[in-house]
């Protein structure tokens, strides 16, 4: 088979994994939020709920299509698409097993960044096109929010960048696999790189404690305030799979990915990437919201600084730290 | 006398406070600023209630709060009917604490006809009071989290906690009226229902299990980092200003000043059961929510001793007042204010008139309207996220706000 046929079918295939993951996922998360505020979460549709995201699809596939009087017609129906396309994108670099890679870039880090960053487009399209005050108020939130945490993201992913000489995930995961896991060792660049990652990652992601732009309680719905039925929902999906691709991606850089005993590595790679998911859930219903101004403090105050002393460090312990030590 | 723009301006340099009167114009003189709508129909009102913020950014430059979108002619409807009929149209009113507006709607009533109401009956009703105030101030507790942490995070989660235990108060509640929230249980001269075999234990139980989990909430409030931030220094409301507004409760008593009809002009039991007014410095949303902590504790304590020094004795007057023609006013016009969870809730009536069964006039005057009107005043300089705060701290009923 062409590279080109090889790479659509495996495409394919990702892609629909990776909806039917954000499903169960979508399922998982009602259940868990339910247990912790000591209810049942759903029940009705399919055994312990398990179809209610199929039965919420269906529900908002339904749903009238509502373009608002005044709004950006042409920006309006763009956005949510691709805000689809560039949080599945990310996903093509992702190394699932030692040979169940999509697209082995050699420069995977800087794709996976890219891309990631370009979600802030279709947010803000949204938020100007809609013509809602609310969702023009979330735009700019976002704008501010992405740009300012994918500074403290970049510094994050480049400790394991430097620490393996690697700018390909795969070559990262191999590193580690013949090494050790960032994560543990070097333990000073290794594990507050992986929180100063996990944090940028929900504010990318717009998970609480950092979900500013859409923060229901204030802006009633931010960028999505106007938005009904599919393109609601694509929006929905899209944060969805930036939350597990942005799991992924940090089991990959900081867990040794698909490394792990007695299991195949695809094994591995998926219960790393889910146990980083819950945590995701479980940080999401447990705290509450910053404000826009805090965010912004701590990203430049806290995060940045962290991030540049992190790599400096991981620079000078590639260069300096006893060849035992690595 | 019109009040010109230069005098409104003196007065609010000489206080040195933000002056919520002065024209649009000399804020912004090129109308570069972003008017929001914001409310009725928005997630964070609290019911019905709306602003209009002019946003510079997302900094507030001026705030104008409306009320009446759930305005339902209760004073009106209290005039034109008699006064047995009355308590279960201001159960609505402060939808969140029915309790108190029977309360202080009867006690008006009682003082106006001259009716005398037994020990037993004045313990019971502080007792439902208190337990009313406990099942408020959780719902305010589970409605700030929402207001600061989304209905679709951790803010949902203290809410339903908040919601869980305050379901306990419901439930002593219905075991007494039959009634999970609209009671009905204050007659004039009494109480319509005796406490059932065996309530006190059950009060009991209940009160240990909501104090055994404040200490949990407070741990996801008052200790947690992200909320310091978020209510810490927001909404500051010096004392003197929430007096020259009339705002009371929890509300003035976070902004230092020691003030509580519970103390200060006792009613029901509360000359026998000595209150502690919790007050705290500061007049921000985290001294509120310290304030309301503080007052569950105290509640918790009030409604253990109300139960357990419970009189025996009668509920009622030797002939209950149930029929319109036992209950006449032909002159006379009394004020009667109680502390509600929200503050002072009065009641003013003037008898006499056409009719000597219903009253002539009847004005509430709900602590929550007095909270709103400080909004214009510390609104102005904080953002969209802080109103969202603010508005929650203060603790607003709508339905008390407009009747």
């Amino acid at each position: 088979m062409s590279a080109l046929g090889h790479g659509a079918l495996y495409g394919a295939v990702l892609i629909a994994v990776m909806l039917s993951t954000v499903a169960v996922g979508i399922w998982f998360e009602r259940k868990f939020a339910g247990r912790m505020q000591s209810r049942l979460g759903p029940t009705i549709v399919g055994p312990m709920g398990l179809l209610q995201p199929l039965a919420d699809v269906v529900k908002l596939l339904q749903k009238e299509d509502i373009i608002p009087a005044g709004a950006d017609r042409a920006l309006f129906n763009l956005a949510p698409v691709l805000a689809t396309i560039f949080s599945l994108g990310v996903a093509a670099v992702l190394p699932l097993s030692p040979r169940m890679i999509a697209a082995d870039l050699d420069i995977g880090v800087v794709y996976m960044l890219a891309v990631g960053g370009l979600m802030v487009v279709p947010t803000f399209m949204a938020g100007w096109a809609s013509n809602n005050k609310f969702a023009l108020l979330g735009g700019m939130r976002a704008v501010a929010q992405s740009i300012s945490y994918g500074v403290p993201l970049v510094l994050a992913v480049l400790v394991p960048v430097i620490l393996s000489g690697s700018l390909s995930l795969a070559g990262i995961v191999r590193w580690q696999s013949e090494h050790h896991w960032f994560a543990l060792w070097p333990v000073i660049p290794g594990l507050p790189a992986f929180a100063l990652y996990f944090m940028a990652m929900l504010a990318e992601a717009n998970r609480i404690p950092f979900d500013i732009p859409e923060a229901e309680s204030e802006l009633v719905a931010g960028v999505t305030t106007e938005y009904t039925g599919a393109k609601f929902t694509l929006f929905y999906l899209a944060e969805y799979v930036h939350t597990l691709v942005g799991s992924a991606i940090g089991a990959a850089l900081f867990f040794g990915g698909w490394d792990g005993p007695f299991a195949p590595g695809l094994h591995w790679m998926v219960a790393k990437t889910l146990a980083l998911f819950v945590v995701v859930y479980w940080v999401r219903w447990t705290l509450l919201r910053l404000r826009s101004d805090q965010l912004m403090e701590l990203c430049w105050k806290w995060l940045t600084p962290i991030g540049v002393a992190l790599v400096l460090f991981a620079a000078a312990w590639v260069q300096f730290a006893p060849q035992g030590a690595l | 006398m019109e009040m010109t723009e230069a005098t409104l301006t003196m007065q609010s340099a000489r206080r040195g406070r933000v002056d919520p009167h002065r024209s649009m114009r000399a804020y912004d003189a090129d109308a570069d600023l972003m008017l929001l709508h914001f409310g009725p129909q928005h997630p964070s009102t609290h019911g019905v209630f709306r602003m209009d913020l002019h946003l510079d950014g997302e900094i507030i430059v001026k705030a104008t709060p409306y009320v009446g979108y759930l305005h339902r002619a209760v004073e009106k409807l209290c005039e034109r009917l008699t006064y047995v009929q009355q308590t279960p149209v201001v159960d609505k009113n402060d939808y969140v604490s029915p309790m108190t507006n029977e309360q202080a709607l009867t006690m008006a009533f009682e003082k106006l006809l001259g009716v005398e109401v037994p020990r037993r009956a004045r313990w019971m009703r502080t007792l439902f009071a208190e337990l009313q105030r406990i099942a408020s101030h959780l719902l305010w507790l589970g409605t700030f989290a929402l207001d600061l942490g989304g209905a679709l995070g951790g803010g949902s989660t203290l809410f339903l906690h908040c919601f869980r235990e305050r379901e306990l108060i419901l439930d002593l509640f219905e075991e007494v009226t039959g009634a999970r929230f609209h009671y009905n249980t204050h007659l004039i001269g009494g109480n319509r229902h005796d406490l059932p075999a065996g309530f006190a234990p059950k009060v009991h139980a209940a009160l240990s299990v909501i104090e055994s989990r404040l200490a949990e909430y407070e741990v996801l409030s008052l200790d947690n980092g992200i909320f310091k931030m978020r209510s810490r220094g927001v909404g500051v409301l010096d004392g003197e200003l929430a007096l020259e507004l009339g705002v009371t409760g929890p509300n003035l008593r976070a902004s230092g000043v020691d003030h509580d009809l519970r103390r200060d002009a006792p009613y029901g039991a509360y000359d026998e059961l000595a209150v502690n007014v919790v007050t705290a410095q500061g007049g921000d949303c985290f001294a509120r929510t310290q304030v309301r902590f503080g007052e569950l504790r105290e509640s918790i304590r009030l409604a253990r001793a109300a139960i357990d020094g419970m009189p025996e004795g009668p509920i009622c007057g030797h002939k209950p007042i149930r029929q319109p023609g036992q209950a006449k006013a032909t002159s006379g016009q009394v004020y009667v204010g109680i502390e509600t969870p929200r503050g002072e809730l009065g009641t003013f009536v003037v008898g006499g008139g056409d009719t000597p069964t219903c009253p002539y006039r009847l004005k509430i005057r709900p602590p929550s309207l007095h909270a709103l009107s400080a909004l214009p005043y510390i609104l102005p300089g904080a953002t969209v996220s802080d109103a969202v705060a603010i508005l929650g701290s203060l603790d607003p009923i709508m339905g008390e706000a407009d009747r």
